[in-house]
């Protein structure tokens, strides 16, 4: 699957451990989150990225401790249908502030990627190549958004009050 | 009238194009049935029995005469010539063709209207009482709160992806029109001790196959907090809401299953996290919703003016007036309710002619403004008193001046067989059935108010639960079959029906309501005894003998 990583088409440093593959000597790991519970002292003291790879029915708070030291916390879309992981981002984000690599794993496809981003996620592991290709152009596809996210964007809400002060400065 | 500017203009015409892009990768085959399922969803579009139907959505019933134009042009253009009210406040047109719909919505955009989220597993069409803005003793214009949700929920990038669909209604009259109740959240407007506009907020209503009535999660949230405190409850829904089994994934089961105390303790820890965030919505930016309310100019004006005080001579005149116009909170003015339900139509049918005509009618007697309410109906919100002969000359003319509204022949149904893929039974030749046999205007009016409610399989998409008289349509055996329940109801003492007894045959189900009504009206201990008054008096025992006794 194609990574977009920074708004392009990236390579993937990490290589993704299962529950009982051996540890290797370098290089950057991503590990599912059970193991990565059960090791992580032993897991963090080794040299290389560590990232985790956190199932949508998992706390996420169990990971506030960890934070600081993880390189890329992966969240799963079992289905584009079920979107647990966008609430768990927006917590990363928004009340834990993390600020590392925020991956979206699972069924990406790009009519999500407009939600995704605003929820927090900044690299994408895409489903279908031409999806991945159209990150950009998709991404780009609104200019417009109602609600406030972590994302910073100005809202309907407080653009209308900017115009509407600016036009009162003219007047 | 809500006015659009710019930018929710924008970001309709981004849709249209995003849903362009859309169903040209469908067309091409690039995208699956399945993936492009979800997507057509959230833009209103099912694949029905016999074409793909397109859902659009009227936000809070409130509709301009440009946009009930615009839907009449898609009616005609891309449809049969005819759109089909709904009791969610949306008109869905049942013979569209997928290559055309990217147009339909282009052309609807124009004038502001779009299909974004009247269905999928998202946040649905905000839903209010018909009468806002107008209804004498409203606590204040719910639309306000009403399109402040609408835009909060629009697109939003956490709930896109429930695990089911998500409806909330609100009122702010002591009479719910707008059915809060059985809504996944219901809102009341109501003022505090300190006269500061808040909410009672309730959850976990909801009818289809588990219906439940709302309970009151908080007796007061701020209007400052309202967004934050929706937020929460839709967050622990997100997460905890059930996605093994899509029977139970809404918010009424979860509700349910933990209680309201343990539920509510979630939302409370949820909401304390983000109550004080960019979600405090300030005054400003309520007052600048507000200020995109335009309400007419009204004259000062007699309340009896000559031409009712002789109108009223005319009995014909009298028996549409008595039941299509309600009290404004101008005096002067009225609100005139407009029937879709003539004797014999499917109800909530309106052809493409009628609906332009009801436009220029509502530029020449209402400000340009029409209302849609969850019964199927339409509404004239602003009709000046001495106008109301000439408009319901003009209604008559049209076909929709049925003198009905509230009475037995002004009948929810959804379209069942005829239309739906999921229906087990009939509806719409059920109530055309119904409608004829109480034709008969006196016999009606004698009954009183008394609504029936028709659905053709468990969804319950006519409301049946919540029906005076409720009739659901199941299977048994290859062969359609009717539950009948009574005692429901759906406004502010909203209650579910009771099974009156064993489902009855499709020949037979228009014979046992009128013998369900008959047996009212020799109990009822006064004429003025209304049909859910003997019935909570009495309950379903002596209705189940006069209905079962010949059977
Ligand atoms: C024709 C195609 C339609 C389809 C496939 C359809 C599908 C469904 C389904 C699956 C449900 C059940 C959801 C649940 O509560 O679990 C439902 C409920 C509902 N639908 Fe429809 N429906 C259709 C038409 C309509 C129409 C015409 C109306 C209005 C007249 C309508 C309004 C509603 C309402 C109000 C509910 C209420 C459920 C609740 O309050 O919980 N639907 N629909
Ligand atoms: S109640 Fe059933 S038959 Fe009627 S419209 Fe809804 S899904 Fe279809």
């Amino acid at each position: 699957m194609p990574l977009v990583n920074g708004g392009k088409i990236a390579d993937d440093s990490f290589v993704k451990l299962a529950v009982d593959t051996p540890l290797p000597e370098g290089g950057d790991i991503l590990v599912p989150a059970e193991r990565f519970v059960g090791e992580a002292d032993a897991l963090l003291k080794r040299a290389g990225k560590i990232g985790v790879i956190w199932p949508n029915n998992r706390d996420i708070s169990e990971l506030v401790p960890y934070l600081g030291k993880l390189a890329v916390v992966a969240l799963v879309f079992p289905t584009f249908r079920d979107g647990r992981a966008y609430s768990q981002a927006r917590l990363l984000r928004e009340r834990y502030n993390y600020r590392g690599e925020l991956r979206a794993t699972g069924q990406v496809l790009r009519d999500q990627f407009v939600f995704m981003l605003r929820a927090g996620f900044d690299s994408f592991e895409v489903k279908k190549q031409a999806d991945a290709e159209a990150f950009m152009q998709t991404a780009k596809r609104y200019s417009v958004f109602y609600q406030p996210t972590g994302d910073g964007r100005i809202t309907a809400l407080h653009r209308r009050m900017q115009l509407r002060h600016s036009e009162g400065v003219g007047t | 009238m809500y006015a659009y500017d710019e930018i929710d203009r924008t970001l309709v015409n981004e849709r249209v194009s995003e849903f362009r892009d859309q169903v040209q990768r469908r067309l091409s085959g690039e995208l699956t049935e399945d993936e492009f399922k979800m997507l057509r969803l959230q833009n209103g579009v099912y694949l029905q029995l016999h074409a793909y139907m397109f859902r659009v959505a009227i936000p809070y019933g409130t509709l301009a005469s440009n946009q009930l134009r615009a839907l009449a042009h898609v009616a005609r253009k891309y449809d049969r010539g005819y759109g089909h009210f709904t009791t969610r406040q949306n008109i869905q047109f049942n013979w569209i063709k997928l290559s055309d719909l990217p147009d339909a919505l282009a052309d609807l955009a124009e004038v502001g209207i779009h299909a974004m989220q009247t269905s999928g597993n998202n946040m649905r069409n905000v839903t209010s009482d018909q009468w806002a803005g107008v209804a004498p003793g409203e606590i204040e214009d719910p639309r306000i709160w009403s399109e402040l949700i609408r835009q909060h929920t629009t697109l939003h990038p956490e709930f896109s992806f429930l695990p089911r669909k998500f409806k909330i209604a609100i009122t702010a009259s002591d009479h719910d029109r707008a059915a809060i109740k059985v809504h996944d959240i219901g809102l009341r407007l109501i003022k505090n001790e300190k006269g500061e506009t808040g909410f009672e907020v309730l959850v976990g209503g909801g009818l289809g196959r588990t219906p439940f009535i709302g309970k009151t999660i908080k007796h007061f949230v701020h209007g400052r907090d309202l967004l934050s405190y929706i937020e929460a409850i839709l967050r622990v829904y997100n997460q905890y809401g059930r996605r093994d089994n899509i029977y139970k994934a809404r918010i009424k089961i979860l509700v349910h299953e933990l209680g309201i105390e343990k539920f509510s303790r979630e939302v409370e820890e949820e909401w304390q996290h983000i109550r004080h965030s960019s979600l405090e919505i300030d005054d400003e930016v309520i007052e600048d919703i507000r200020s995109r309310f335009i309400y007419p100019a009204y004259e000062k004006l007699p309340h009896m003016p000559d031409e009712l005080r002789q109108a009223a001579a005319d009995p014909n005149f009298e028996a549409w007036r008595k039941n299509s116009v309600a009290s404004h909170k101008n005096p002067g003015y009225s609100i005139v309710t407009i029937s879709l339900k003539p004797i014999g139509a499917p109800p909530g049918d309106a052809t493409a002619e009628q609906m332009d005509a009801l436009a220029d009618l509502a530029d020449k007697y209402s400000f340009g403004e029409i209302r849609v309410g969850h019964e199927q109906n339409l509404a004239l919100p602003h009709v000046a008193k001495r106008d109301l002969p000439a408009l319901w000359k003009a209604l008559d003319k049209l076909g929709l001046a049925t003198p009905n509204v509230n009475l037995i022949t002004d009948i929810i149904a959804c379209p069942g067989l005829d239309y739906c893929s999921l229906a087990n039974a009939r509806s719409i030749p059920i109530a055309q059935e119904l409608t004829r046999r109480f034709a008969n205007h006196e016999l009606a009016n004698l009954i009183g108010r008394l609504h029936i409610n028709i659905s053709g399989c468990i969804n319950a998409c006519g409301h049946h639960h919540v029906g005076h008289i409720g009739i659901l349509g199941v299977e048994k055996n290859g062969e359609e079959v009717y539950q009948i329940t009574i005692g429901g109801r759906a406004d502010e003492n909203a209650a579910l029906g009771n099974l009156i007894g064993p489902g009855v045959k499709f020949d037979e189900v228009a014979d046992v309501v009128e013998d369900i009504v008959e047996a009212y009206l020799a109990l009822r201990e006064r004429p003025d005894e209304l049909f859910m008054d003997t019935v909570k008096r009495l309950g379903v025992e002596p209705f189940k003998e006069r209905v079962y006794a010949t059977r």
